[in-house]
């Protein structure tokens, strides 16, 4: 059944040649059996997830289902789920019960879907491995040795390790596109405000989205059809209408003009990432698509605006976790200044204590045009830089990391060089603009993954344009041995 | 941008984080690592450029200001760390 994509499981679940409990049943048994040889997911919801493969059964009986209903899936840690665990992956949050539903898992709960569980992810979402989790680090399917990239690494796990059919995600600076390279699967991170973020932990909230992460875009399809939509409780959710995502896959790519941005084609890309895109541009032009170079001449900038922007924000955010109201609280605070302090050195990891910090430096009196403006302006130099681009192609082509899955512990002890593995994803943000990853080819067994970039609210051209893609390949169905 | 010990206890203290004296060269040596790495935004001029907040560039929405939310006191509050008769405890701050 596991081998199955998304699509298929919903076809067999709508003919009743399968159970969506037979299916939850078998997903459950695989993460038992396997789980422990990759720690993707930190709560595993075995009973509500019965019950709920119970209520879609009778709901496809009745004849009322849609393509989600009896799919097991799984969220991402930070997407507050009621009366269940919501960690962040952090100890500040390890007895946090969430009072509410967030909006994401909310879609999915009308839609009759399926949660297995909650899956690992880098403390507060800050990082690029999931080796920063209160849980563990996550291992790559692949080769458990390596990581499975991060923030959403073990929704990339979990899928790509079939414990799941498909999860959620989200993507601050590639975490849904880093990791879905790095696992062989196909993540979309959407327009900025296409998805609500109510409910979704908040990071670095003028560049959080959540999105899809699974085996094809086509389950990304079936998967954004659910999630996105505007949100009157998300203050920068956009009003726009939601296209029919599927209903475009099939469009011919006759005429598509992609362009490669010489800058990410430079220095410091692993040779066989740039050969695995080089050949996927021989199969688009082959498909009808004219291919160019473009320029993308601030893209160099993007890292340390970033790292001005997501720590700003995070510090601001994160000023609500005091140990005063929910999550971790010190033993025998002296004083309420005491019972902040050490409840915030001793709640939170490493990671999210040094950004904090870099945020709050950045912000302090005197030192916010030097940091905060000049990376706002930045950033716009990067929208800039887009939307000319866009004048000229209607999509972006290019790796979504310089190099495949690195080894655990490689790089955790050196923040900087762990930052600049999203060298490729960090400007999408910046911009607002939808990506999609999917895989491009393997190297010495491990997937090596490619991104496209759209203008705003571009999706579903996205979308059909690697449905298009894994028409003529078959990167996207390989699964790593012995799961 | 280097910072030093005092800069990194000042940091810690904004943040309301605690840092033990063992934590203070790595945490002052990485933070000096980030900083390093932030300040290559210097080498562009941007004095002619307007910062971008949002990338759609929409403004708040409004709303009418009516109720809509209903008490929920009891359910966050199971949550908290301490609480008595509806009200958070946190140390004395008022002797």
């Amino acid at each position: 059944m596991h081998e199955k994509t998304l699509a298929e499981l919903s076809q067999a679940l709508q003919n009743k040649t399968l159970s969506s409990v037979e299916l939850t049943q078998h997903y459950l048994k695989r993460i038992e059996q396997l789980d422990g040889s990759l720690n993707s997911y930190i709560t595993v919801t075995a009973e509500s997830a019965l019950e709920q493969a119970a209520a879609a059964d009778a709901r496809i009986a009745a004849g009322n289902a849609g393509p989600l209903t009896g799919i097991p899936l799984a969220h991402k840690d930070l997407f507050c789920t009621q009366g269940q665990r919501t960690s962040c992956g952090s100890k500040m949050l390890d007895n946090f019960i969430s009072p509410y539903e967030s909006t994401v898992t909310q879609r999915f709960l009308d839609a009759g879907a399926v949660s297995l569980g909650k899956t690992n992810l880098d403390e507060f979402a800050m990082g690029s491995s999931t080796e920063s989790s209160f849980y563990g680090p996550t291992r790559n399917p692949w080769d458990t040795d390596r990581v499975p990239g991060g923030s959403s690494g073990g929704s990339a796990a979990a899928v790509a390790g079939r414990l799941c059919v498909a999860a959620t995600g989200t993507d601050t600076g590639g975490s849904i596109r880093q990791p879905a390279g790095f696992t062989a699967l196909t993540g979309l991170k959407p327009t900025y405000g296409r998805v609500s973020r109510w409910g979704m932990v908040a990071y670095a909230s003028s560049l959080d989205q959540g999105g899809p992460m699974a085996r094809t875009a086509e389950d990304c399809a079936l998967m954004l059809q659910v999630m996105a939509g505007f949100d009157a409780k998300d203050s920068t959710s956009v009003e726009q209408p939601v296209p029919d995502y599927s209903a475009s896959l099939s469009d011919s790519l006759k005429g598509l003009r992609i362009g490669l941005p010489k800058e990410y084609f430079a220095a410091g890309l692993d040779a066989a990432t740039s050969d695995a895109i080089s050949a996927a541009v021989k199969q688009f032009q082959a498909l009808g698509a004219e291919v160019r170079e473009i320029s993308l001449p601030n893209a160099e900038l993007a890292i340390p605006a970033y790292y001005v922007i997501a720590p700003a924000e995070a510090s601001s955010n994160l000023s609500r976790f005091d140990g005063v109201r929910f999550g971790y609280r010190c033993d025998h605070p002296a004083d309420l200044t005491d019972l902040y302090k050490r409840s915030r050195a001793e709640g939170f990891g490493a990671e999210v204590k040094r950004r904090i910090m870099v945020g709050t430096y950045a912000l302090s009196a005197g030192y916010y045009d030097a940091y905060y403006l000049k990376a706002q302006k930045i950033r716009r130099l990067i929208k800039n830089d887009f939307m000319a681009a866009y004048e000229q192609v209607d999509v972006i082509l290019c790796p979504t990391s310089p190099t495949p899955a690195f080894k655990i512990g490689e790089k955790i002890d050196d923040p900087v060089s762990l930052y600049l593995t999203d060298i490729y994803t960090i400007t999408a943000n910046l911009a607002g603009v939808p990506g999609i990853a999917l895989p491009a080819g393997f190297a010495n067994g491990l997937p090596l993954g490619m991104q496209l970039l759209g203008p705003y609210f571009s999706e579903a051209r996205l979308l059909n344009i690697a449905h298009q893609y894994q028409q003529v390949t078959d990167w996207h169905q390989r699964a790593p041995a012995g799961y | 941008m280097s910072l030093d010990r005092t800069d990194v206890e000042k940091i810690a203290h904004l943040a309301r984080i605690a840092l033990s004296e063992d934590d203070i060269p790595a945490t002052t040596a990485k933070l000096s690592g980030i900083l390093e790495l932030i300040d290559k935004m210097q080498a562009v001029d941007t004095s002619a450029v307007a910062p971008l907040a949002h990338p759609l560039e929409t403004t708040q929405r409004l709303r009418a200001d009516e109720v809509t939310e209903s008490n929920q006191r009891e359910a966050y509050q199971a949550i908290a760390p301490a609480t008595e008769a509806g009200l958070y405890l946190v140390p004395k701050v008022i002797e």
